[in-house]
């Protein structure tokens, strides 16, 4: 890339938009033998993050170093000699797609070494020198597990203690992702012991934080893909009483991250437009009730609040004359036993309460209060106000958050609480009056307890399997990948879900084939059947699906209703006089197609509306939309063969109906999705709706909101 | 929807999706109830146990208790928005009011409302004086006496049947809930008379019954087991609520309370244990957010509600367009669209179900580890017989092993990871507090942990022992006795409604409404506890506190940054007419900038758009 063009797209970047710091990031990566197995995983996670940025960062520089590789290709080396093995697979410039490319096939390495520190550190000072304003973020993927070189002069410590003042000095962070734990070859312990120690040693003396995953799945989640400045809530007093405040900020510590909002397609420019946008823009108008060609100007809406049955009319001039308005405070209510406030009403995200940098006194108040609290296993109420015009209050739970290290403060989590308005207090019996027939035996309950105990996702011995600060969100992480594949190819199908984040929605095999026997007991202790005064078209729940998601998927795919139709003629002419639940179409079909009494089509579309509408009615999550969908495409089919095209149509309007009165707007999307129309004149003769009357029949339909 | 959406909903919290169903407890179904509430002279004696009597036992009568639960819950029907539809009813009383002319039995209603219909501002405030005019526009008298054959409890049952004759028992769900004192309606007949009393009430319920109308019977004196027999109920109906003589009056009302509202579960899951196990539960929403309702616009002429049409226009052409069925992310320069089908095929990360994947100690489960509000899991046997002795099971291995379930619930449109923590049930001499069951908590991932970068050195300001001493002596002083969660009434919500109630009922006075949330001033201001205040504070700050925190005050950045904006605002703002640009609609040719010099200036709020800001200018003009 060339400089000065570079250089002014940075310019240009900071004059629109004065709020982003760029951040300059080099990974670097270790591709030493012990990495090799792990490489697929570590291609995974930095694709992703080079993806993120490019989407939410796209102004940012990457570089990447890898090292432990056969050659040896740094400035450094070329400089000073030295820095062997270390390789420079991509300098510091603008992240691009190309970098991706880069990420996704890394060389394996021959050679162990681990100093590819200081190469990063020049890169990134080379750089940025003194003037960047922005962050500069070192990324070390490694398993640490080969010695460290020894340097010319001085210790290890020294070395370190060296490197990680420079970067201080320089403002530099780091991330270290420690990366094993599974299939761990022959570490040897004395070396793996001794890096650790020297790892641990840069969190001393600079802002770098060392992360240890132990399982692929948390090595995915254990780098921080997109980087989202912090922002305050809150600046101010948390007040004891008028005459003892402590000067904190909050900051948010749970905020989830929402899958993308898409934006609306539309197709209607030209295809030859260049600079088409695509954009659809939402317009929303204001009609009168009784004159539906009246639209309504603004100055002549009112707000309309409701009470009941009743709609009173206030503005908002009024309205804010008379509204609750509390003032800007956060305010101690007092002390209660942690055991007082149980787990479950907490009711948001979470926040943090840190004492105001810079500001030693309140950041011991916060460390005594904290500790004592700890120590005394007490929590705190606050009323919380946290800025003027916000209309409301939240009462909360504020409980101490003790550090264990150096670096960090003590400070606070903050919970919000349930008003009274927001509880409900239903009544349910005590599992102790249910019959005794239901209550577990001594063995079952034993089975329960062994599977408790051995089902264990936290042993003592290894770390915590799946712990929430290391686990990525699959659905984005899919989403942003199948982003990457459709920029590659539009047609490409939606990946399947990634092995190592199937950890996530199953169990864990090696867990389950060790704990074999455990489970068997369990299952063979308790019996479970089917309530057989159900009638069967409920009874789902017992029947396990395999594993689901792929085999849904296939039955996605292959959904072209016509392909199911066209069997029409291979079908033999067998005798059913029902329509089953296995073979819906197929019978229908049968049916339909008999000749030997005029009796048959009637019956057999009023059949196969009755098991539409029982499908749609039992759907659970939608699991028999696809079926409901089948079965409706050869009907409409059946009806035009058969000049049956009002029964279909009428059956429609009334299947629209069932849903909206039902809550299931999710199959008429569905529906909708997939383009079932009503059956016009062009199809069948004895149709009355023309073809834009089918177009608009899913539309005009589209549930409004109950005005 | 939408259209609803309010720029000013000062309520909602930004992160609040209105729209996440998770939020809202879905209202599968409207319910139709009747309250029949007994008016006899025996519901007016003193509902306060002999031994607790106090010189202040005004008005505290068996009818006051049930009255002022009743005036709660239509209160709180309210405020949750629900669509329900309430009648109450009085029998035993002297006057008559009902559709069927009978004996005894007074429908209590205000002017344009039906007798069963949502309760309105004029209802609740009439219903909430009831007691003052009752004896004179109803009366309290025996219905069922030994002269006559009136029978008020049999007519009082019909009057509610034929009230819950209205909308189809598909949609809505049907309930009686009676309200009485008397253990023994017909103690009063003899011999055949009461035998056939007896009889013909007991087959008006069966045949309420056979309708599809649930009848509850909540009793407010210790023997009720005769009396429900008496109207033939069966079930779980009564076997929780036994108050007795002894309770405390309070605890009856809590226990009243809980009693009206209708269990509505959200859904009916499928739990997968392991290895082909499943069991089925049911899941409650029992912590909610409660917000006002959605805002409706209305045309201020007329004060009809607006229709909210939505159209699509291309904005590259400007054409009308149908809702397009392609959305797309800009990516690498480049559109990437995505049809509706893939969309919800990424989400499909699993089935349905709650699977589980393992166990862990409660200590994993952090204070930070929160999302959104817990949904409760009670297990349920209608669809797979077995269910509740696995859930019981595993209910008390958790508790005893101190440990919690994490599962994966890959609900179709919100895959998320969560944790189950069985909670043991708890009953005081007040009745259930918490029930037995599971509670399901979203656990946030990695994506949804934020973490804080301070870089300074945190040594030097860790709190020494005698800091933490202090600290521990004023936490002793500053304790809550008997904190409850959600002992607190939401002040903008009460606030909310009181003012709409008073607009609805055109009064001129708006309502002053308590914040309960307020700190305990007068308690902070005892002498110990300020001692200790002051104690706490020279161990931490030295006697540099008052000096050290007004300095602070006075060189805040942001308090300085803001002062000066606020300066130049006044400033530019002089330099305008604003009365002559307001005047000659000139407004809009101003810049947002100049606009928000005079908002900046007279100190009104700088959101929204263009227009917002223009129309809230003239506003404050007066225009």
């Amino acid at each position: 890339m060339n400089v000065s063009k570079n250089a002014t797209t940075v310019g240009v970047m900071l004059l629109t938009c004065t709020f982003a710091v760029l951040e300059g990031l080099v990974l670097l990566v270790d591709v030493g033998p012990s990495m090799h197995n792990l490489l697929p995983e570590v291609e995974k996670i930095c694709s992703m993050l080079i993806q993120k940025k490019l989407i939410f960062s796209k102004y940012d520089q990457v570089g990447i170093i890898l090292f432990g590789t056969q050659e040896t290709d740094n400035e450094l080396t070329t400089e000073v000699g030295g820095y062997e093995h270390v390789l420079v697979l991509q300098s510091l410039q603008v992240v691009d797609e190309h970098i991706i490319d880069a990420l996704q096939q890394l060389p394996r390495g021959t050679v162990p070494v681990l100093d590819a520190i200081v190469v990063g550190m020049d890169m990134l000072i080379k750089k940025f020198a003194q003037t960047n304003k922005g962050k500069k973020r070192l990324c070390l993927i490694t398993d640490a597990l080969c010695p460290i070189k020894d340097p010319y002069e001085g210790t290890k410590e020294d070395q370190i203690s060296t490197i990680a003042r420079q970067m201080m000095a320089h403002g530099m962070k780091m991330d270290a992702i420690v990366a094993r734990g599974w299939p761990n070859k022959d570490a040897n312990n004395k070396i793996r012991d001794e890096n650790d120690r020297l790892l641990k040693l840069f969190s001393k003396y600079a802002s770098a934080k060392i992360v240890h995953a132990e399982s692929p799945t948390s090595l995915l989640g254990s780098l921080r893909t997109r980087t989202i400045s912090p922002v305050t809530v809150f600046r101010g007093d948390l007040e004891f009483s008028p005459k003892m405040k402590i000067k904190v900020w909050v900051y948010k510590k749970t905020s989830e991250e929402k899958f993308p909002t898409l934006k609306r397609y539309s197709d209607k420019a030209p295809s030859t437009a260049m600079f088409a946008t695509h954009e659809v823009k939402v317009d929303y108008e204001y009609k009168s009730v009784e004159d539906s060609s009246k639209v309504i100007p603004p100055e002549q809406r009112i707000k309309g609040y409701r009470y009941g049955p009743q709609v009173v009319p206030i503005s908002s001039a009024e309205w804010d004359a008379v509204k609750f308005k509390p003032e800007k405070s956060v305010k101690l209510l007092g002390f209660t036993d942690a055991s007082n406030i149980m787990r479950h009403y907490y009711m948001k995200d979470v926040y943090v309460f840190i004492a105001e940098p810079g500001n030693t006194k309140a950041r011991v108040a916060v460390s005594a209060i904290a500790r004592a609290m700890k120590e005394m296993n007490k929590v705190a109420i606050l009323r919380c106000v946290w800025r003027n015009g916000q209309g409301n209050v939240v009462v909360g739970v504020l409980t101490p958050n003790i550090s264990d290290n150096d670096i960090v403060a003590d400070s606070f989590y903050f919970n919000v609480l349930p008003f009274a308005e927001d509880v409900r207090e239903f009544l349910f019996p005590s599992f102790s009056s249910f019959p005794l027939s239901w209550q577990p035996n001594k063995e079952q309950q034993e089975a329960a307890d062994k599977l408790v105990e051995m089902l264990d996702l936290a042993p003592s011995n290894k770390g915590e399997a799946l712990p929430p600060e290391f686990t990525p969100n699959p659905v984005l992480e899919r989403f942003y990948r199948f982003l990457e594949l459709k920029s590659r190819d539009a047609d490409a199908p939606v990946p399947p879900i990634d092995a190592t984040l199937k950890r996530l929605t199953e169990p864990d095999h090696d867990l389950l084939s060790q704990n074999k026997s455990v489970i068997e007991e369990f299952r063979n202790r308790f019996e479970l059947k089917e309530n057989p005064k159900l009638k069967k078209s409920s009874r789902r729940l017992l029947i396990e699906k395999p594993s689901g998601f792929d085999e849904e998927r296939d039955n996605f795919e292959g959904a072209d209703g016509a392909k199911a139709v066209s069997s029409v003629e291979s079908k033999a002419l067998v005798k059913f006089a029902q329509i089953s639940d296995a073979t819906p179409v197929q019978d229908f079909e049968a049916m339909i197609s008999r000749r030997d009494s005029p009796e048959w089509v009637s019956k057999a579309i009023t059949l196969m509306k009755n098991k539409i509408l029982d499908l749609v009615e039992n759907n659970y999550e939608g699991d028999t939309f696809q079926k409901s969908l089948e079965c409706l495409i050869a009907l409409r089919r059946g009806c035009i063969v058969e000049l049956e095209a009002k029964q279909f149509n009428d059956f429609m309007s009334r299947l629209w109906k069932f849903c909206q009165e039902n809550h299931l707007n999710s199959f008429c999307q569905f529906l909708e999705s997939k383009d079932v129309k009503l059956i016009t004149k062009a199809e069948a003769t004895d149709s009355n709706i023309g073809d834009d009357e089918a177009k608009c029949f899913m539309a005009t339909r589209e549930p409004k909101s109950e005005l | 929807m939408a259209m609803d959406l309010d720029p000013d909903d000062i309520f909602r919290d930004d992160e609040d999706d209105p729209e996440n169903e998770l939020y809202l407890a879905r209202e599968t179904n409207k319910e139709l109830l009747v309250y029949l509430v007994d008016a006899s002279p025996k519901m007016f004696t003193s509902a306060r146990p002999q031994n607790h009597m106090q010189e202040d036992q005004n008005q505290e009568t068996y009818f006051h208790v049930a009255v002022s639960c009743i005036s709660e819950s239509l209160k709180t029907q309210i405020i949750n928005n629900s669509y329900d539809e309430v009648a109450i009813c009085f029998f035993n009383t002297r006057e008559k009011k009902n559709l069927q002319d009978l004996n005894g039995v007074f429908v209590f209603n205000v002017a344009e409302r039906e007798f069963l219909d949502r309760p309105t501002a004029r209802f609740i405030k009439e219903f909430n004086c009831i007691e003052e005019s009752f004896s004179k526009q109803i009366g309290s008298q025996y219905g069922i006496v030994s002269t006559s054959r009136e029978n008020s409890l049999y007519n009082a049952i019909w009057v509610a049947q034929a009230l819950l004759r209205k909308g189809s028992a598909k949609t809505a769900e049907k309930r009686i809930v009676l309200i009485t004192n008397e253990d023994d309606p017909f103690g009063n007949m003899k011999g055949v008379t009461k035998m056939d009393m007896t009889r013909t009430t007991l087959q008006r319920a069966k045949d309420a019954q056979d309708l599809g109308i649930t009848i509850e019977l909540l009793p407010l004196c210790s023997c009720s087991g005769e009396f429900n027999d008496m109207i033939g109920l069966e079930g779980d109906a009564l076997t929780q609520f036994m108050p007795l003589a002894e309770q405390k009056l309070e605890d009856m009302k809590d226990q009243l309370q809980k009693r009206m509202f209708r269990k509505r579960k959200v859904r009916r899951i499928t739990f997968s244990i392991a290895n082909g196990i499943s069991i089925e539960l049911n899941t409650y929403a029992l912590i909610r957010p409660t917000v006002p309702g959605a805002i409706t616009w209305l045309d201020s002429v007329t004060n009809l509600p607006l229709k909210v049409e939505r159209s699509f226009i291309c904005g590259d052409t400007g054409a009308l367009m149908q809702e397009p069925a392609k959305h797309f992310h800009p990516y690498k320069n480049e559109n990437i669209k995505f049809s509706a089908e893939e969309l919800s095929a990424i989400k499909r990360v699993s089935t349905g179900h709650l699977r589980l994947l393992g166990f862990k100690p409660l200590s994993c489960l952090k204070d930070y580890h929160n999302l959104r509000p817990s949904t409760f899991l009670f297990p349920s046997d209608e669809e797979v017989i077995g269910s509740t002795t696995i859930f019981i099971a595993l209910h008390r291995s958790m508790l005893r092993h101190k440990r919690f379930a994490v599962a994966f619930y890959g609900y179709s449109t919100h895959p998320q990871m969560v944790a189950l923590v069985a909670q043991d049930e708890i009953i005081t001499a007040a009745g259930q507090i918490e029930p037995p069951g599971m509670h399901m908590i979203y656990l946030p991932f990695s994506d949804d942990i934020r973490h804080l970068h301070t870089e300074e050195n945190a040594v030097t300001s860790r709190a020494n022992e005698d800091q933490i001493k202090k600290a521990t002596s004023l936490i002793k002083r500053l304790d809550l006795k008997d904190f409850s969660v959600c002992q607190f009434a939401n002040p903008a919500l009460q606030s909310h409604y009181a003012i709409l109630q008073a607009l609805a009922l055109d009064e001129d006075e708006m309502p002053e409404i308590k914040d309960e949330t307020l700190p305990d001033e007068e308690g902070m201001a005892r002498p110990g506890v300020v001692k200790a205040l002051e104690d706490f504070k020279v161990a931490v700050y030295g006697e540099i506190y008052d000096e050290e925190n007004r300095d602070n005050e006075n060189t805040s950045d942001a308090s300085k940054k803001r002062k000066v904006i606020a300066e130049n605002a006044a400033k530019e703002c002089a330099n305008y007419d604003w009365a002559d640009l307001a005047q000659n609609g000139k407004l809009k040719d101003l810049t947002v900038v100049e606009l928000k010099y005079y908002l900046t200036a007279h100190n009104l709020p700088l959101t929204g758009k263009k227009e917002v800001l223009i129309s809230r200018i003239l506003s404050h003009m007066g225009k």
